[in-house]
């Protein structure tokens, strides 16, 4: 091989053409700041949901389960103190009830419209179990902190559905033009060494990213305070895997597409199922325990969960390694099964 | 560094044995074969459907035949594909290039794929592109497009060209541009392969030609050649009001074949000037005239309606 210039010519044609497509441009990068604020806007409205309450086993709220239960307004789960603030912290439960016999203590985050709903129907429950006015104590503590908030969840995932979107239709519609212009047969015709453009449309998607991530953290923190709280190197890495493990989709996905037509359908039909399943918008745990194990193995949920470990909860990128390996391995898979099926004409 | 191995020098450019080719229930190549030294340019004719880019993509690498031999300047494209390919310059049909990039961006595309060749600038000079090679492809017309494709065939400094219908969709003027870089390029020593269904294309570039229809070569030699087989070097077309019987045709001055088709009467003949007036007394003297009267200089057209019983422009 030896010769790189070829490699280089074509990164450079590919960031070219997308450069100087203003469509990409948007799609890449205005794309998932305006679904941040939009969704970061749009959630101060009431959830039409029932909202989850966890009370903390061991704890004074233990007392109430039957009344709670019978409420159909909420949903209640006993949880352990670690699993309760996680929960709560992950947006998976609206509140949690702690404290002792005489004084409960409500933690919810206020930001959660859900949380304000959870809250008068736990404490109507309550009350009316105990009997009498008020004759249990309850301390609303509110714990909102910078990073737990819901946009602070949320734009992890949105990182990790740019990186799903981008990869996928970045990579797969592209090649699926080019096949159909028939500029695959025409560069085949040349002594371009195949792989050569394979990887081009992968590096040029790696520079891209070098762009569109920090902008996307910036805006994030500038409009929302959204802070960033794991280490740069690990969400670089994290990022990195993500966007190449997509990268391999996106390959997949087009290897043997004819039309644009036809890799718009397999690439929606990817993207679609993952955007709902796995813990963009909304926690994955919202769906039955049925549906986890589908769930846990797509490979978009292992990048969310890798994202946020990171990026909410400060974590090194060793401490997701099982996350990484099964987002590589999906990778690999997929980057291996589309050269072996590519069709260049 | 990577040095191509040296194939002999006298080995022709392409040589190709009981070439077929076959999709589905169709045979688009049936048996083909076809020797071309080097330094010719040989012009493939035939109407669209004849199996002449079946043939072209077939010699290029670009598809498998089912069954025969292909030989590129010596080398076959199972072991010595690579090398194959840095020697070649190829122009494919409706390959449509980028439109995001500019002229200069797309031939330094090209120009990084081998590894010797004209300089990005000498490329663009010799297809007449230098003013435009900051324009868009986008904002280009057929013909520099056409010219474009060719400047990236030419990258690798070529030893043999493929042109695939290069002047296919063209205005005159444009035709003519291409011709002169399509000249150039033989004038200098190489080998070219051009396929083409415009006949005039054919007897102003090639040295030989071949008329190629379902999938196989039904005569081969230089234009000159093929326009003899004729045995007139003039054609006069015709239409008859009244019944005039071919061998009464046959036995006029001059005349050396008859053909008809429909209504129409075919004569080839070298004397115009001693047929045509021996033909109007003819049908004058069984009381008729000539409905339609045509003549021309005898062309390849002639020879593949000769050949075929249609026109290479019918498809």
């Amino acid at each position: 091989m030896g010769d790189l210039r070829s490699l280089g010519q074509l990164t450079l044609s590919r960031l070219r053409v997308m450069l100087r497509e203003p469509e990409i441009i948007f799609w890449v990068f205005a794309f998932p700041l305006l679904l941040a604020i939009g969704l970061g806007v749009a959630f101060s409205d009431p959830m039409p949901d029932t909202p989850r309450v966890a009370i903390e086993s061991g704890s004074g709220g233990e007392r109430f389960i039957d009344a709670l239960r019978a409420d159909p307004e909420i949903e209640i789960r006993i949880l352990g103190v670690e699993e309760a603030s996680d929960a709560l912290r992950r947006g998976e439960v609206s509140l949690v009830i702690a404290g002792d016999e005489t004084t409960l203590q409500f933690r919810y985050d206020p930001t959660r419209a859900e949380a304000r709903t959870a809250r008068l129907a736990a404490e109507r429950s309550i009350q009316r179990e105990a009997g009498g006015p008020a004759p249990v104590t309850i301390r609303p503590q509110e714990v909102e902190q910078l990073g737990h908030r819901y946009i602070d969840w949320l734009i992890p995932g949105i990182i990790g559905f740019n990186l799903m979107s981008t990869g996928l239709w970045g990579i797969g519609f592209y090649i699926t033009q080019s096949r159909q212009n028939r500029q695959l047969k025409r560069l085949i015709a040349t002594p371009m060494p195949r792989g050569h453009f394979l990887l081009a449309q992968i590096l040029a998607r790696f520079v891209f990213l070098i762009g569109e991530i920090p902008l996307l953290i910036l805006a994030a923190w500038l409009l929302f305070d959204v802070p960033m709280a794991g280490g740069i190197v690990s969400l670089a890495v994290v990022v990195l895997i993500g966007a190449a493990s997509f990268c391999g989709l996106g390959l997949l996905a087009s290897s043997r597409t004819r039309t644009t037509e036809g890799a718009s359908g397999i690439i929606n039909a990817i993207v679609m199922p993952m955007v709902v399943l796995c813990g963009v918008f909304f926690s994955t745990a919202r769906f039955p325990d049925a549906m986890q194990p589908l769930i846990r193995i797509l490979p978009l949920t292992p990048l969310n969960d890798a994202l946020r470990a990171v990026y909410n909860d400060g974590l090194a990128f060793t401490a997701v390694a099982g996350e990484l390996a099964l987002l590589a391995t999906w990778g690999i898979v997929a980057f291996v099964l589309a050269l072996r099926w590519f069709r260049w004409q | 560094m990577y040095t191509d191995p040296s194939p002999e020098t006298d080995s022709p450019a392409i040589r190709c044995r009981g070439l077929i080719k076959s999709f589905g229930a169709v045979q688009a190549v049936r048996g083909l074969d076809l020797e071309i030294p080097r330094g010719e340019c040989y012009g493939l004719l035939g109407p669209n459907g004849a199996g002449k880019t079946t043939t072209v993509e077939i010699l290029e690498g670009l598809q498998e035949p089912d069954r025969g031999e292909v030989e590129i300047l010596g080398m076959r494209w199972a072991d010595q594909g690579k090398a194959i390919r840095r020697r070649l310059g190829v122009q494919l049909q409706e390959v449509r290039l980028t439109d995001k990039l500019r002229v200069r961006e797309v031939v330094r595309l090209f120009r990084s794929f081998y590894p010797r060749g004209p300089s990005v600038a000498e490329l663009l000079e010799r297809v007449h592109l230098t003013e435009k090679q900051s324009a868009y492809v986008r904002d280009l017309s057929g013909g520099q497009r056409q010219r474009l494709s060719v400047a990236c065939a030419l990258a690798g400094d070529p030893d043999l060209l493929f042109l695939d219908e290069p002047t296919t969709g063209l205005d005159p003027q444009a035709r003519r541009a291409l011709w002169e870089i399509i000249e150039s390029f033989r004038d200098e020593g190489g080998t070219i392969l051009l396929t083409t269904h415009f006949m005039d294309e054919a007897e102003r570039l090639a040295d030989r030609v071949a008329i190629m229809d379902h999938g196989t070569i039904l005569i081969e030699g230089t234009p000159q050649q093929l326009i003899a087989t004729l045995g007139g070097a003039h054609v006069i077309e015709f239409e008859p009001t009244v019944r005039v019987e071919v061998l009464e045709l046959g036995e006029l001055p001059s005349v050396k074949s008859v053909r008809e088709r429909g209504p129409l009467r075919f004569l080839t003949c070298d004397e115009l000037h001693e047929t045509l007036p021996a033909l109007v007394a003819l049908v004058d003297s069984r009381g008729g005239h000539l409905a339609s009267l045509t003549t021309h200089r005898a062309t390849l057209d002639d020879v593949f309606l000769a050949r075929t019983g249609r026109q290479l422009r019918d498809g």
